[in-house]
């Protein structure tokens, strides 16, 4: 939005043959033309641009990396904090939830510990990239416009920053779940699995909402919230189906929410006797194929864009 | 343009010319080190850059969680909003082994400029074609400040596209270059500015560019990495690439360019040896 179209419009068009006339004393277009010389400015093609972004699979990793170590480096507790904070948060929500408000329902209290602790971490790492991705174009405008690098480098970056931290945490709520009650179980093998559909997801949701924070410098101060309504309706701490009642498709409609399916699927695999959804797997794989294809291909369509103006 | 072509034939006037182009816009080369020594690598064609700046936001307009909405539904940018002419056609071509100083005052466009040939920001109108990917000393942006030197060594290079191999190979090479020794182990938050800008430079350099735009990289630093550094440049220039530098020490510039650029209000007023450029540009 913040650059001139034609500009846009000339970097797409390519090819010297559509530059400005040069003059007659000075053949600049054409004398780049014999030499090979080309535009700087243009958007690779989706197949290129693939190619790209994999070659900087070593920057991206070592991005995310160093971004986790310089993160918590200025407090004393340093990485604990990763699992420190879901930890609190998960303690906060059963005081609320399942102490004062009496959210359990029907559950055990040790089962809704389960049920809770789970739904809070698995929340957890879907808002956090989301919310990280969002700023992940508009918080390095200067590395943007100092290097050259597939854009798309960066949100996916931050995900992956996001995801080494949820492989902590998820050690921490096995053991929480364990603790609980809760036996080990064939299951369990397919942890792997419901995290990295999920991981497609949030690649893909954050990737939308850095094209979206690239324009709109206010995304930031609207996103929490996006994400508290969110966190709300996706029975993070209440069963979506014992609230709901008679009316059915209310329940379907809600459970068809991307993080409530990577919710109820964790549950199914670590909770035994949790009531287990139909289309569970189906939502859960639609939402991560879909979120990255179209998350990755609505990034890329803006690539020349970002960090102009 | 007119005025372009009106003033270069009088700053060339002493030069002979070059036969391979028919571009004259620049001193004799020195003799041929490299096969693709005198062949051009930039072409900037009748460039002109407009920035949009965002102008401050009224009071009643910030931080609203309501607004912002309204923003977002509508599609709108802020509302007050500035074009900043800052390059008005400037055309040059710039050849493999060249080392071209750009002066002029403050917001006289040169940044701008070199950001224009990174391919960095997009033309107003006019082009600019590159032989390669010309690339702006500038992975600072990359590196953070509580982390080690090494990290961010390894943190750079990956930045600028080195493979591995290429980092390792690279790795001791850049820490003797920067001269820091076992502060290579702390944070880089513990350097001296001197400290931070010669490893800046060492990890930036460590890369063979095609096209290499240094925006006064060289202003920090004591005089023996200064000497370091201009010798840098000079094997970088061997290696036959182009390099762009932008600096207010106008002797870095006469020490290490062959050719100045003085860029006055997002023109180019002179162009040609650094000798007749700089006498011109202090007169």
């Amino acid at each position: 939005m913040s650059q001139p179209e034609s500009a846009i419009a000339d970097a797409q068009a390519g090819g010297p043959s559509n530059g400005t006339p040069a003059t007659p004393q000075e053949p600049l277009a054409k004398l780049a033309e014999r030499y090979g010389l080309r535009r700087a400015i243009a958007r690779p093609r989706l197949p290129v641009y693939l190619r790209q972004l994999w070659e900087r699979r070593h920057f991206v990793m070592t991005y995310a990396t160093s971004r986790n170590v310089s993160k918590y480096s200025n407090s004393a507790l340093g990485q604990l904090w990763q699992v420190l904070t879901p930890l609190l948060n998960a303690a906060i929500y059963w005081l609320m939830f399942g102490v004062i408000l009496g959210a359990r329902g029907k559950m055990e209290p040790n089962v809704y510990i389960a049920f809770l602790v789970t739904g809070v971490f698995v929340f957890t790492y879907t808002q956090r990239s989301v919310t990280s991705g969002a700023k992940s174009i508009s918080g390095n405008l200067s590395l943007i416009r100092a290097l050259h690098f597939p854009r798309a480098a960066l949100p996916l970056a931050y995900t992956i920053q996001e995801f080494q931290q949820v492989l902590i945490s998820m050690g921490v709520l096995l053991l929480l779940v364990l603790v609980t009650g809760q036996p080990i179980t064939w299951m369990w093998l397919l942890i792997p699995v419901a995290l990295l559909l999920q991981t497609m997801f949030n690649i893909g949701a954050s990737m939308v909402l850095a094209r979206i924070g690239s324009t709109s410098r206010d995304l930031n101060q609207l996103l929490p919230f996006i994400t508290r309504t969110w966190l709300y309706a996706s029975g993070v701490f209440f069963s979506i189906q014992d609230r709901v009642g008679e009316q059915q498709w209310i329940a379907d409609l809600m459970y068809f929410n991307p993080a409530a399916s990577y919710i109820e699927l964790m549950r199914d695999l670590l909770i035994q006797f949790h009531p287990t959804r139909p289309l569970v797997w189906f939502t859960c794989v639609f939402w991560a194929v879909f979120a990255l294809i179209g998350g990755f291909w609505y990034f890329w369509r803006a690539e020349e864009k970002y960090g102009r103006g | 343009m007119a005025e372009l072509t009106e003033e270069l034939p009088q700053v060339k006037a002493d030069e002979p010319a070059v036969p391979s182009t028919d571009v004259r816009v620049h001193p004799a080369p020195e003799p041929p080190r490299n096969p693709r020594q005198g062949t051009p690598t930039v072409i900037v064609d009748d460039l002109h850059i407009i920035y949009r700046v965002y102008g401050a936001a009224s009071e009643t307009e910030k931080g609203n969680a309501a607004n912002a909405l309204m923003r977002l539904v509508k599609r709108q940018g802020r509302p007050e909003m500035k074009e900043v002419h800052a390059v008005r056609g400037v055309s040059f071509v710039s050849y493999h082994g060249d080392a071209i100083g750009i002066i002029g005052r403050n917001g006289s466009g040169k940044s701008t400029l070199l950001r224009a040939i990174a391919g960095l920001l997009p033309p107003h109108s006019g082009a600019v074609y590159t032989d390669g990917q010309p690339s702006l000393l500038g992975v600072n942006a990359a590196l953070m400040r509580e982390l080690t030197g090494e990290r961010n060594i390894v943190l750079g290079c990956y930045a600028m596209g080195m493979t591995p191999a290429q980092v390792r190979e690279k790795y001791d090479n850049i820490v003797d270059f920067s001269g820091i020794g076992e502060f290579v182990q702390f944070p880089m938050s513990t350097y001296s500015s001197g400290m931070g800008a010669r490893l800046r430079f060492a990890i930036a350099s460590a890369k063979a560019h095609d096209v290499l735009l240094i925006d006064e990289a060289l202003a920090t630093g004591d005089r023996d990495f200064k000497r370091k550094s201009q010798e840098r440049i000079m094997q970088m220039r061997e290696e036959a690439g182009t390099v762009f530098l932008v600096a207010h020490n106008l002797d870095v510039i006469e020490e290490t360019c062959n050719r100045v650029i003085w860029l006055h209000k997002g023109k180019i007023k002179m162009d040609g040896d650094p000798k007749t450029v700089l006498a011109a540009y202090n007169a």
